[in-house]
Order: structure tokens, then C-alpha cells, then sequence
């Protein structure tokens, strides 16, 4: 087990994010398509617009004026078999982009999701930056006749100081 | 009564811009006499000259009115405290001469409710805003022996809060404001949602922990404008904050809890901009509750700390700005009017003068970091503090995205809860593996070795679980048989309870490690090691039960992808199933009380064959108001909530409409909160002194080690 450490420690985080990704990508694209479940995912990418701000399939009023017809609507596209942006779109025209629960990775709308990302990404770059400047830092001189602790002696201290202040 | 509430308005704004304009002027000249009498010093040579005694009369006085502020500053509060009992005596009087009263009380609403209208509507709440303000204020200007030129400095910053609200309660938004013509002979009455227990404590504690976070900003402020050296601030400020962000967290899940328990939806958390608006100051106060710890042991991060906690006061009045200003539209804004212009202004007039005094004095906060590896705890904090700031940068984002589109592109657009889902639960989930990673990094440096020798065990029970998870058969539970291949939500759920275990092992790989080293050498059992282990250091062993909560919640969370619901009409024997669960309507009726009439239906709850509960979901028809409301009935269990809504009457047949919930593991969430709190709660406890062993003199006992007790 410690070899499978071992050859874990020493791939590249790089390698490691590119597995995750492509994992999350192939997942995200591996969904079920048979009607039922489009109807719940897609009813889940909308809302209701009777200015109760909720998900359409979550609307929970009787007598709302709107979300029984456009589920029926949603019910019709999907057994007609519409595409999922079909759907979406002839939604978008009848009832406006507001009846999407999110933004759309089109236009000015994939800002929404790109700068988040863009931010973390520039955080991280970042961080390691400041931690790379601080870790190069030259260490203060000493005082004459005192020599820094190093190797072993030094892990040493360590072991005991964590002992002695941490427990 | 209007009149002595008015009054009392009055006389605190009075007092609080006495206390901060009189705070300033004695910290000014304080500043001024002490410098001055150092230079007569230096230049008499030591001996007390006139002028230097002149200088020292004028620093006696200065301080005389530095008294009368922090003075006054006290009695705001009692002004403050008599204007709020004031308006509750009105509502137990029905006073409906009260527009505030007319408007958010009725006669026929019970006692609890009409205590709770103090913070029910708009006025109301911004005096119980300004009276926590003041309440925290008695507190910190009693207390101001501990520095009292430091406590000074916060008291003006405090003050100056204060004046800020009393303004907008005396000229903007006054709740003593008097009905014109006619008195109606009873209230429009309580919004129904508000009307459930819940709602009674839910605001008073986000309140308490939105407010609280103004006490560590004026001593952050303080700290700045002063110069302050060292530390001491942080010190003196930690156990406030750590109260207030207890306060704010049971706040949030309270409100999660009450709309899981209220709205009917089935859910507990929608991504309202309201909703939002509370978890943005919870994101950056949790994250300064780690980064501060950098600045306590090593002297690092005190920039970034000043500004973390300026951002999560400014958060806290920004969430109140959306809340009540109407400039994003949620369904939860209980309020709409024009203070959202004065919340804007105080908003920039904060950011300039917290701006001003960070760059005037930001040489001061300037210090030499050094790290010696990157697999360090510091580093670990580093990355935490940037994930929490960026969790808290999206849902700012996402709050305002609907406004900036409509800047840029001309129209609005939803940003709800796929987009969060999208973009928010990937950060968080590189949360969760620095919450596993951070506990097991050594301050300075941690060899890998060391890394990967505690790491193993927790990393592979994880891997455990997740493959547990995924071969089970999905008929042992909501959790089990879990394909992440099926559906994105389920890679994610699969992925934060596995971590979720990760954090779990390390945290209690922690509690074992050193739990066996207090009974190797006391020889006391584990458990009883383990409880000493925490008292020696309750802030770090609390915090790791505080993770463990967290922990829970998330594992909570993960339950969403399993939900399923229902949606039926049920006559009398009608038959509903969902999941493990069969619901038989056995019966429906109608009933009439004073202050609403409700519908609610019997239903036999079965599970194998066996009859296991009946459930009476309500929907409530309040007479005052005019508005109807829901009241699910819930079976709670650790694996799930059956959950079901009472939606109306078909109008044809008189049927009722139900809708029934299956939500996976969220009594997770609740008990989460609990172990968080109390984890805070350790946290918050002293320490207790170490035990050392010394050798005893040679004369006394030859042999023999005593045990004694250190100091603190």
C-alpha cells in the first residue's frame, strides 16, 4: 500500500486534475435520456414565472396561473422529442430568459460561469507565488557565535515542541 | 406610548453621537498630550515643568471625557432597550395608533408572534438591530478596563454604527410612525410564513451574528487607526467573533430550517438573494477564524485579516442593503423602500474611511513572512482562505449577475440554484479535502513522509466507503448503490461523502494520536484521554469537532440527489406510494380558530405492510392577513424525511391535493449544526493547564517524579 502511496505522491497534480475533470466531464455527459428523467431535469433547469421564484417542477401552489400549462408544454416538447436546447429555447421566446434557472453558456452569460473559475484559478496562481517568495525570504543573520539548527537536531525540536504545545 | 418611544429614539441618537464625537475629541487631544509631554519631558530633561504640567491637566480632562462617552455609550443601550419595549408593550396593547403595529399585528395573534413582531417588519427589525448593536456595546464599554484605550477606539467606531441606524429609525423608517384618520379596530396581522415557532428565534440570531461582527470590525478599526501593536486585539477580539459566528450559523440553519418546515417546497435552501445574503458574511468570517490563527502564532496575514474582517462586516450591512432596498428581486425581501439609499451611502462612506486609515496606516501592519515548505500549515491556511473568499466571490457574483446582465445586455436573467450547483459545489469540494489535509500539517514544515503515513489509513477507508457505497444495493437505503456514472449529481454526492469519511478518519485519526499519548503516560483510559486532550486545548480539539459537524451537514447535502417526490389527489381510501412508503388518506376535514381556519388531511402511514405513523399535513387560511400558508407534516429518520404538503382543495370534488417529499439524509444537516455548535461551544471553553513532570528533589523522594500544575 505504501508503494501505491508512493507512485500517487509522485504523479503530477496536473495529471491528477486533468483525471478529475475528464471524470466530471464524462459523468456530466452520461446522463439517461428517457422522457421521464428529461422531464425532471429539464423542469429542474426552469423556472416557474408566476413570480413565485421557484423551480418549475418545485412550484408548489395549487391554482398557480402558470406552471400547469408549462409543464404540459414541457411534457409535449419532450414527448415529441424536441432537443434540450429546442426546449429551451422555445421557452426563452414565449416566456423570456427569465424562465431559465440559470444562465446560458452563450453570449455575455458564460461570464457567469467563466469568472468564478477565472478567479480561482488566478487565486491559486497566486497563492503559490506569494508562497514561493516567502519560502525564498533569506533567513535574518544570527548573532555571532550562534549557528542555526539544522537536519535531524532541528526535526527534533520540532517533534517536541508540537508534543509540548499542541497536546 | 408612541411618543415615549419616539422620545427614546431621539435621546439615544443624542447620546450616540455624543459619545462618538466626544470619543473622538478625548482620544485626539489624549493622543496630542501624550505626545507633547513626552517632548516637554525630553526637553526639561526629566523634570516637570509647567507647560508639562499643563499638558498633563489637559490629559486628565481628556480622559474625563473620554469617561462621559464611554458613558453615554451605555446609555444609548438603556435609550435603545426603553424605545423596543415600548413598541412590544404596544403590540400586547394592540395599539393599531402604530402604523408599525397596524401593519404587522392583529388582535387574535398569540403572545410568542406578537413579542416577535419587534423584528417582523421593516422598522421593527432596524430597531432590533440598533438595540443589539447597543446591547454588544454595554458589554464591550463595561468591559473596557481590559484596554481602555484600545475599547475607546472601538466604542467610537461603534458609535458611529450606531449613529447610522438611529438616523435611519429617527428620519427614514421611524416605528412609531402614527396611523392618519381613522384607527382600524384590528391589525393586517402577521405575515402567515413568519407565523411558526421558528421564526421567533431565527432573526434574533442571524441578528446576533450579523450584528457581532461589527465588534470585531471596531477593534480591527481601532487597531488600525491606533496603531496598536502586536496581537492583543486579535486576542481580545477572538471569543467574540468565535460567539458571533455561533449566532450567525444556528441563524442560517435556522432559516433553512424554517423554510424546509414552512414554505413547503421540500427544500431548505433556494439561493435566494436573501439567503445569500446571510452565508456571504458566514463565508468570510469563517474564513477569518482561520487566517487569524496565522496571525496569532506567527505574525503573518495581518493585512489580509484587517481586510477579512471589513469585508465580513461590510457583507453583513450589504445583506441588509439587498434585503431591503428592492434592487434584487427575491421572493423573501421583506421589504421594499427607499433606505436601501441610505444603506448605500453608509456602505461607501465605510469602504472610504476603512480605505483611508488601511492605506494611511497599513506600514504598521507590515510584517516579514517567512514559510519554509509549502506542505505547511500555513500554507493549508492560505488555500482555505482563498477557497472560502472564492465561495463567497460566487455567490456575490450570482447575487448581482441578474443586475449586470441587464447593465450589459439589457435584460435580466435567473441566476438560481443549477448555476450554484454548477459552480459553487466543485470549490466546495475542494474545501472538504483541505478540511481533511489542513488538521494533519505541521506548523512551518511536514515532511511527506509524515503526511503520507497519517493520510494512509483515512485515505484508504474512504476509498472504502465510496466503493461501499457504489456496490450496495440500492434498496438498503437512499445512500447505497450509488452510480456516479448515472447522473452528475450523484458523482457529487458520491464524492462529498467520501471526503466527508476522509475528514471524518483524519479528524478522529487526531483525537486517537494524541488521546494515546496522555494514556501512555497517565494511564487513564482512551476516552478519559481523549476528553483531557480537548480540555488542554479546546480551541484546537473544538475546532475539529466543529469539522466534524461540518462534515455532517455535508454529508446532509448530499442527500438532495436522491429525493423523490409525489404529487396526488386523495379521496377517502385512496392510495399513494413513494419510496419504502405507502400513504392511505383515511380521512380530510376543516377547522375554525380565532386568528386562521385550516384544511388538513389523516393519513395512515405504511412501511412493509406495517402500519408506522399518521400525518395531518395543514394548510392554514389566515383571517387578518388574508393569506394562506402550508404546514407539512414530516417523518423524520436518519435515512430520510418523508415529507408532505397539504396543496389545496380540487374545487370540483373537494379532494385534497398532496404532495409528498422523500428527501434523503436531511436530519443530517440539523444534527451537523448541533455538533458544530457545540464544537464552538469547546472552543470557547479556557484551556486547562497542562500537567509537567519534574523531578522531585533528591532529599524529599529519591525515586519518585511529582506531578504539578503549570500556570496558564
Amino acid at each position: 500500500m505504501s508503494r501505491l502511496f508512493h507512485s500517487i505522491s509522485t504523479r503530477s497534480a496536473g495529471k491528477l486534475l486533468g483525471t478529475f475533470l475528464l471524470c466530471v466531464a464524462v459523468f456530466a455527459l452520461l446522463g439517461a435520456s428517457d422522457p421521464a428523467t428529461r422531464f425532471t431535469e429539464i423542469g429542474h433547469q426552469m423556472m416557474c414565472i408566476c413570480g413565485c421564484n421557484q423551480i418549475l417542477l418545485e412550484c408548489n401552489h395549487v391554482g398557480c396561473p402558470a406552471s400547469d400549462g408549462m409543464r404540459n408544454e414541457l411534457m409535449a416538447a419532450v414527448g415529441r422529442g424536441d432537443s434540450d436546447s429546442l426546449v429551451e429555447q422555445s421557452f426563452v421566446q414565449k416566456y423570456g430568459p427569465t424562465v431559465l434557472a440559470a444562465p446560458t453558456t452563450r453570449g455575455f452569460d458564460r461570464a457567469a460561469y467563466i469568472i468564478p473559475f477565472v478567479a480561482l484559478i488566478l487565486g491559486f496562481g497566486l497563492i503559490v507565488l506569494v508562497i514561493r517568495a516567502w519560502k525564498n525570504r533569506p533567513t535574518p543573520a544570527l548573532a555571532d557565535g550562534l549557528s542555526p539548527v539544522r537536519g535531524a537536531a532541528l526535526e527534533q525540536f520540532r517533534d517536541q515542541a508540537r508534543k509540548e504545545t499542541d497536546l | 406610548m408612541a411618543e415615549i418611544g419616539s422620545f427614546a429614539l431621539l435621546l439615544a441618537l443624542a447620546l450616540s453621537a455624543y459619545s462618538f464625537i466626544a470619543g473622538i475629541v478625548a482620544l485626539a487631544f489624549q493622543s496630542r498630550a501624550s505626545s507633547s509631554l513626552s517632548l516637554a519631558l525630553q526637553g526639561s530633561g526629566g523634570v516637570v515643568s509647567s507647560e508639562s504640567s499643563f499638558i498633563t491637566t489637559l490629559r486628565r480632562g481628556s480622559e474625563r471625557m473620554g469617561e462621559t462617552a464611554r458613558r453615554a455609550g451605555i446609555a444609548t443601550f438603556a435609550a435603545v432597550l426603553l424605545a423596543s419595549v415600548v413598541l412590544v408593550i404596544c403590540a400586547f396593547r394592540d395599539d393599531f395608533s402604530i402604523a408599525y403595529i397596524l401593519h404587522h399585528s392583529n388582535r387574535d395573534l398569540p403572545g410568542p408572534y406578537k413579542f416577535a413582531v419587534l423584528w417582523s417588519g421593516q422598522e421593527g427589525s432596524l430597531l432590533f438591530w440598533s438595540l443589539l448593536l447597543a446591547a454588544y456595546g454595554f458589554v464591550l464599554r463595561l468591559r473596557y478596563k481590559t484596554d481602555a484605550r484600545l475599547f475607546a477606539y472601538a466604542s467610537v467606531v461603534l458609535s458611529g454604527v450606531q449613529i447610522f441606524f438611529l438616523l435611519l429609525l429617527n428620519f427614514a423608517a421611524h416605528p412609531f410612525a402614527i396611523v392618519e384618520g381613522t384607527i382600524p379596530a384590528d391589525g393586517n396581522g402577521l405575515n402567515p410564513l413568519l407565523q411558526y415557532p421558528e421564526m421567533v428565534i431565527h432573526p434574533p440570531m442571524l441578528y446576533l451574528g450579523y450584528v457581532g461582527f461589527t465588534i470585531p470590525f471596531a477593534f480591527a478599526l481601532g487597531a488600525l487607526i491606533m496603531k496598536y501593536p502586536g496581537e492583543k486585539w486579535i486576542h481580545i477580539t477572538r471569543r467574540w467573533t468565535m460567539v458571533t459566528w455561533a449566532f450567525l450559523t444556528c441563524g442560517v440553519f435556522l432559516g433553512a430550517h424554517w423554510a424546509y418546515s414552512v414554505l413547503g417546497w421540500g427544500g431548505y435552501w433556494g439561493w435566494d438573494p436573501v439567503e445569500n445574503a446571510s452565508l456571504m458574511p458566514w463565508l468570510t468570517g469563517t474564513a477569518f477564524l482561520h487566517s487569524v490563527m496565522m496571525q496569532e502564532k506567527r505574525g503573518m496575514l495581518k493585512m489580509w485579516n484587517m481586510w477579512l474582517v471589513f469585508a465580513t462586516f461590510w457583507l453583513a450591512i450589504l445583506g441588509t442593503f439587498l434585503t431591503r432596498s428592492g434592487i434584487i428581486s427575491s421572493v423573501h425581501a421583506f421589504a421594499q423602500s427607499s433606505i436601501g439609499d441610505w444603506f448605500a451611502w453608509f456602505l461607501c462612506i465605510t469602504l472610504v474611511v476603512f480605505v483611508f486609515f488601511f492605506f494611511k496606516n497599513k506600514s504598521h501592519l507590515r510584517t516579514e513572512h517567512k514559510l519554509e515548505s509549502l506542505v505547511s500549515r500555513e500554507s493549508s491556511f492560505l488555500f482555505n482562505n482563498l477557497l472560502f473568499v472564492l465561495l463567497c466571490f460566487t455567490v456575490l457574483w450570482g447575487t448581482w449577475f441578474p443586475k449586470i446582465s441587464e447593465l450589459v445586455q439589457g435584460n435580466k436573467v435567473t441566476v438560481g440554484a443549477p448555476f450554484y450547483n454548477r459552480v459553487a459545489i466543485p470549490v466546495a469540494l475542494l474545501l472538504l479535502i483541505l478540511t481533511a489535509v489542513g488538521p494533519l500539517l505541521a506548523w512551518r514544515k511536514t515532511s511527506l513522509e509524515s503526511l503520507k503515513r497519517n493520510f494512509m489509513w483515512p485515505t484508504i477507508g474512504a476509498i472504502a466507503v465510496a466503493i461501499f457505497l457504489m456496490i450496495t444495493p440500492q434498496s438498503w437505503g437512499s445512500a447505497f448503490g450509488l452510480k456516479p456514472w448515472q447522473d452528475i449529481s450523484y458523482f457529487y454526492s458520491l464524492m462529498a461523502i467520501s471526503l466527508s469519511v476522509l475528514v471524518t478518519l483524519t479528524v478522529a485519526s487526531e483525537f486517537y494520536r494524541g488521546g494515546r499519548v496522555i494514556s501512555k503516560h497517565t494511564g487513564q483510559g482512551m476516552f478519559a484521554s481523549m476528553v483531557q486532550l480537548t480540555h488542554r486545548n479546546t480551541r484546537r480539539y473544538g475546532g475539529y469537532i466543529v469539522h466534524f459537524g461540518v462534515v455532517v451537514v455535508i454529508i446532509g447535502f448530499a442527500g438532495a440527489a436522491f429525493n423523490q417526490d409525489k404529487e396526488m389527489e386523495m379521496g377517502y381510501g385512496d392510495k399513494m406510494t413513494i419510496g419504502p412508503y405507502t400513504l392511505i388518506c383515511r380521512s380530510y376535514t376543516d377547522d375554525d380558530a380565532p386568528n386562521y381556519a385550516s384544511e388538513w388531511a389523516v393519513l395512515d402511514v405504511y412501511k412493509g405492510g406495517k402500519q408506522i405513523d399518521t400525518m395531518t399535513p395543514v394548510r392554514r387560511f389566515y383571517k387578518a392577513s388574508q393569506q394562506t400558508s402550508t404546514m407539512p407534516d414530516i417523518r423524520s429518520s436518519l435515512n430520510e424525511d418523508l415529507y408532505i404538503v397539504f396543496e389545496g382543495l380540487n374545487q370540483d370534488n373537494g379532494h385534497p391535493i398532496l404532495k409528498a417529499h422523500l428527501n434523503a439524509l436531511v436530519m443530517w444537516i440539523w444534527m451537523g449544526v448541533w455538533i458544530m455548535l457545540i464544537g464552538t461551544g469547546l472552543a470557547l471553553i479556557p484551556n486547562a493547564p497542562a500537567p509537567v513532570r519534574v523531578a522531585a528533589p533528591a532529599r524529599l523522594k529519591p525515586t519518585q517524579a511529582e506531578s504539578v500544575v503549570t500556570g496558564d
